[in-house]
């Protein structure tokens, strides 16, 4: 990897840290103190499942509202505010910038996501008094919840790097709310006929199979996660990703900075 | 050799929500920079200044033409290593430090890990910065910021250094400082290519200047080159405030101060004025010429441009 991607990548963690963006796991502290105190006291033999569902699904939300609000100003606001300027008159190839802001963001999400992992097990711990081997499943449900946020942090970037800040947030959400229910629109294209079948069939190709990568109600109930699962949905976002930043590197590439 | 080589470079933005309109930001523009030369380019706002530092900096694409800087593409990240970049009204990342910003872009230009920090000290304490090295740029005034950008500008020592406007908004000591930051570029043989519309800046420092108006290039000369052809005009100080009927029809601007009166009037006017003040018995104490300045040929150059596009509008 070129060295200029990492120091681009370190300046844009460094940005999250300094614009106090971390802040969001005192949130997240205080929500799952709550919840494991709460749930101690009004449930009898599910603090386990509540926890686990509660936690993952503020894990996923806190990152992906941050993947999102950040992701569209990567590369928009510093074409606004012109500090790409002084970054693109410098041996930096646009391909590299882009790289380099995608790998920021994403350290800052890894980041954020294991320190809300810790917050998650702490509660787990605090209700179930000790660890089981099931609970190995809450970490594979949490890398997956990482492999969500390299999804949506690249299509914000992909959206950033043509169309305005508000128009790529609604986008990106969008894809977003649409990915999380990719499973229904498959189901809806399998019953579907004619041009609605094709058309629904295209559409949850396109969008990112997201509910594939939500395995929380399966762990938070005991059961396992297939390897095979694991690959290929590792492969899938992989791909996914890169087909993303590829598309947002070409119209970057191209584009004139005003 | 040509440090900065634009041969018909042009630029044409489409604009409007179908993008069908054209909107011609620069002509086709010929223009070559000698090494270690100050050239200045300048231009009222709008002329297309920015957009050819653009062009030469990769940040738009052109719609025709090419430039070569040091021999090389402008995209080639050869020469981008060697060239530095000051834009107009800079906004550097405001979360950083003076230090961090230039250890962040002296990485980003290539300089070796071993000699960054160095450079970075020595780069602070050159532009007055150093005790403000500590300090979140969001915290700095224009001038520092000014500052910070001339730095990182300059902190890799490149051969070119490119300056959009690096004068806008500054006091007059921050002016003062920028122009001996220029001063040294030059005694380092370094070449600068600086765009202003302040005229007495690149008055004095510049061995040649282009001007640009409308997005064309309208001429390209040393200062002296460029007002030898405006035309010489003499000022004539006389007592009392009378002014000779005549005088006003030679062409005169007549200004009356108190107890003497001042006309500036065309050199080839000269006797005839005389004549007129004579005639009515006034008492001339100076006839003083006038050196024609850059100010003045920029004015002829751009005036009948403006009352065309005034007339036009």
């Amino acid at each position: 990897m070129s060295p200029r991607i990492a120091y681009i990548a370190a300046n844009t963690f460094r940005e999250a840290v300094r614009d106090r963006v971390l802040y969001n796991l005192i949130a997240f502290a205080v929500l799952m103190s709550g919840a494991a105190i709460l749930v101690g006291q009004i449930s009898i033999d599910i603090e386990r499942l509540v926890v686990v569902n509660l936690g993952l699904t503020a894990v996923s939300l806190f990152g992906v509202v941050i993947a999102i609000f950040i992701g569209i100003g990567l590369v928009s606001k510093e074409i606004d505010k012109r500090t790409l300027y002084t970054v693109l008159s410098r041996p930096v190839r646009r391909w590299e910038f882009i790289v380099g802001k995608f790998l920021g963001l994403a350290g800052t999400l890894a980041v954020n996501t294991v320190c809300m992992a810790i917050g998650v097990f702490a509660a787990l711990l605090y209700v179930s008094n000790r660890f089981q081997r099931s609970d190995g499943w809450v970490l594979v449900a949490l890398y997956f919840i990482v492999l969500q946020f390299l999804i949506i942090t690249a299509l914000a970037l992909l959206f950033s790097s043509f169309s305005s800040p508000l128009l790529s947030a609604v986008f990106a959400f969008s894809l977003f709310i649409i990915g999380s229910f990719s499973e229904d629109l498959r189901g809806f294209a399998a019953i579907s006929h004619g041009v609605t079948r094709w058309v629904a069939t295209l559409a949850a190709y396109l969008v990112p199979n997201l509910s594939a990568l939500n395995v929380i109600a399966p762990v938070a109930h005991q059961q396992p996660v297939a390897g095979q699962l694991i690959a290929f949905n590792t492969a899938y976002a992989l791909v996914y990703t890169g087909m993303a930043l590829c598309g947002a590197v070409l119209i970057f590439e191209r584009r004139n900075l005003k | 050799m040509a440090a900065i080589e634009i041969l018909d470079l042009e630029k044409t933005y489409s604009v409007g929500f179908w993008r069908k309109k054209h909107k011609c930001a620069l002509k086709p523009l010929h223009l070559r920079v000698d090494e270690g030369e100050i050239f200045g380019f300048l231009g009222p706002n709008g002329a297309g200044k920015t957009t050819t530092l653009k062009l030469l900096m990769g940040l738009a694409r052109p719609t025709g033409g090419s430039a070569r800087i040091l021999g090389m593409e402008v995209d080639d990240p050869r020469v981008k290593a060697q060239i530095g970049f000051l834009p107009e009204q800079p906004y550097f990342y405001d979360y950083l430090t003076a230090k961090e910003l230039l250890e962040y872009y002296a990485h980003l230009s290539g300089v070796p890990a071993g000699e960054i920090p160095g450079k970075v000290g020595r780069m602070l304490e050159r532009v007055g910065l150093r005790d403000a090295a500590g300090v979140q740029l969001r915290k700095f005034s224009k001038g520092m910021l000014q500052r910070a950008g001339i730095a990182q500008a300059i902190l890799h020592d490149p051969k070119v250094v490119f300056l959009d406007e690096p004068m806008s908004g500054l006091d007059p000591m921050g002016r003062r400082q920028v122009r001996d930051l220029i001063e040294e570029l030059r005694e380092e043989g370094k070449t600068v290519f600086f765009s202003t519309h302040i005229l007495s800046d690149a008055e004095t420092l510049c061995d040649r200047v282009g001007i640009l108006h409308l997005g064309e290039l309208r001429s390209v000369g040393t200062v002296s080159e460029l007002t030898s052809g405006v035309h010489e005009k003499v000022e004539l100080t006389w007592a009392g405030g009378a002014v000779p009927a005549s005088l006003k029809a030679l062409g005169a601007e007549v200004h009356v101060m108190g107890d003497t009166t001042r006309a500036i009037v065309p050199e080839d006017k000269q006797d005839a004025a005389i004549d007129a003040l004579r005639r009515e018995r006034l008492r001339l104490i100076s006839v003083t010429p006038l050196r024609a300045s850059l100010e003045d040929y920029f004015v002829e150059q751009v005036k009948p441009a403006q009352a065309t596009a005034g007339a036009r509008s």
